[in-house]
């Protein structure tokens, strides 16, 4: 291992679902202590602590070290709409890299069952009193339903239509086979929120929310945490052999965001910086898409997992529909994609997500995924986008012990 | 018509006899905005101009919103219309919300309609897009 390459020593996702109990800081802490077990190590040795939570007040990090153990390292609370996991691990990352300390800590954390509709705002004014103009646009009341719609559900649909109006083949039925496939991987994951399988016609017969999106293509609200401990490749080899057995290669931590398109003001363009991102990460590790032995991408909608798999170049440009009807993104395929069953099943627990997909990833590479274990894989990558936009990339290889 | 009892439901709406859309126009790239910009997120140009959206264009994504916020009336279409080069966001209106009668690439035009009076007695109008003649 090189002294300068970063590794994944300790990692920890608590199960997501619903907490009633537990406050973001239990669940938090609860996959800090996990992880920190996990990797062999203490709170005495992170030189860095970078958290998320999307959905809070604030200042989670320091509350999170209350609970843990304060040492007086530097904090980084970070926001990054759903890239927010993968930005603290990042941030982490890079401290390394910019050698302040030789291993560090990342945790997202969210608490969600329950919220219901992400986005879009509030009901439009019922005439009376005046009309006054306000705000960017000078609106005389809110416009979601009016102009469009910033929900989620909404937007994220309109990115897999709009990928059907450029190639064609995008049609209802295949957007909710994609979901059909996440919640099949969903049944062999323990950790996942939701775990039952689905057949093509409940999920297009279930409740429909945006047009194609019926409610299990959507991303599940939950509740969960995720956290990692990285380390230095100087550092992991004073550690012992099991621990450099177990630690996962970061080969690619890639952060981009959207670059100026034409109609990125009237749809959040989650292509061209996922594109970028996945580009310069491929660069740097040296892996090609086709060395991928298991993706875990962000299919916050069933419609969002179909352009991705375009962006990610793991089909050719334009290809993603027939690619998907290949069957290479179902866990026997060539490219199995979101084994955990995706945001669909697992959950969406924001902040935590761009973890927990590391996680997923790193499970695999350790030979530690039990009944869902890709045999013999080797290297995976994890994606995750954030509205606004965020897109963050990271490719992940097994030890070479 | 508009009266001086017209409001639009956005800055960008122009009312009167030739009702259309406008938007800031980098005057270097092009680039064009509907809200105000402090340089051209393309090009760093800081010189900006009006600019008329061309009132027909082509549905290139849309969605069905059957599920929105309490009080959003549902269900109503959602859609992105390349307008001549010039992508808008807009419901698609005077169209039955349902996939048979919408669809990806359809032709369609500017339309505006009542959003109701106020107490001064100004009517504000929205906008929206209905399938061409």
């Amino acid at each position: 291992m090189a002294t300068d390459d970063i590794y994944i020593l300790g990692i920890n996702m608590t199960k997501f679902g619903k907490y009633p109990d537990k406050d973001v800081v239990d669940l938090a802490s609860e996959a800090v202590m996990a992880a920190l077990a996990d990797g062999g190590v203490s709170m005495a040795d992170i030189g860095i602590l970078a958290a998320g939570n999307l959905m809070g007040s604030g200042g989670v990090g320091q509350m999170i070290q209350k609970q843990v153990g304060q040492t007086g390292i530097p904090v980084y609370n970070v926001s990054n709409a759903c890239a927010t996991g993968a930005t603290a691990l990042r941030t982490a990352i890079m401290a390394i890299k910019a050698g302040e300390c030789d291993m560090g800590l990342a945790v997202g954390v969210e608490k969600l069952a329950g919220v219901g509709l992400l986005g879009g705002g509030g009901a439009p004014k019922t005439p009376g009193k005046q009309w006054a103009p306000t705000g960017r646009y000078g609106a005389v009341t809110n416009v979601d339903g009016l102009i469009g719609t910033a929900t989620m559900p909404g937007t994220f649909a309109q990115v897999g239509m709009e990928y059907g109006h450029k190639y064609g083949g995008a049609t209802f039925e295949l957007f909710a086979k994609i979901s059909e496939k996440n919640h099949a991987h969903s049944t062999l994951n323990p950790l996942a929120a939701y775990t039952k399988r689905m057949t093509l016609e409940e999920i297009m017969n279930d409740i429909m929310i945006s047009y194609p999106n019926t409610r299990p293509m959507c991303s599940a609200n939950c509740d969960g945490a995720a956290a990692a401990v990285v380390v230095s490749g100087a550092k992991l080899k004073t550690l012992s052999r099991e621990q450099q057995r177990r630690a996962v290669k970061v080969s690619a931590s890639v952060l981009t965001s959207d670059p100026y398109q034409e109609a990125c003001q009237v749809l959040p363009d989650v292509n061209t910086l996922t594109r970028i991102a996945a580009k310069q990460a491929y660069e740097s590790s040296g892996v090609s898409p086709q060395d991928l032995d298991l993706v875990e991408l962000h299919d916050c909608f069933a419609t969002a997992e179909l352009v991705h798999y375009d962006n990610l170049m793991l089909c050719e440009e334009g290809g993603a529909v027939d690619f998907f009807n290949s069957g290479a993104t179902w866990r026997d395929g060539s490219t199995p994609v979101n084994v955990s069953g995706g945001l669909e099943s697992k959950g969406h627990p924001i902040s935590a997500t761009g973890i927990a997909n590391i996680w997923e990833i790193c499970h695999h590479l350790r030979g530690e995924a039990g009944p869902r274990q890709i045999e013999g894989a080797k290297v995976g990558l994890a994606h995750v986008i954030g509205l606004g936009s965020a897109c963050g990339v990271h490719i992940l290889e097994k030890s070479a012990l | 018509m508009a009266t001086a009892q017209q409001v639009p439901l956005v800055d960008y709406l122009v009312l009167g006899d030739a009702v259309h859309l406008e938007a800031n126009e980098c005057t270097s790239c092009k680039a064009r905005f509907f809200d105000r910009r402090n340089a051209c997120a393309a090009c760093f140009g800081t010189q900006f101009s009006k600019a008329k959206i061309s009132n027909s264009g082509i549905v290139r994504s849309f969605t069905i919103v059957t599920f929105a916020a309490p009080g959003v009336p549902v269900p109503f279409v959602a859609a992105i219309i390349d307008c001549d080069g010039t992508s808008v966001r807009a419901n698609l209106i005077n169209v039955e919300p349902t996939p048979e009668k919408v669809s990806l690439g359809m032709k369609v035009q500017l339309a505006t309609y009542s959003l109701g009076t106020d107490d001064n007695g100004a009517e504000a109008i929205g906008f929206g897009y209905e399938p061409a003649l």
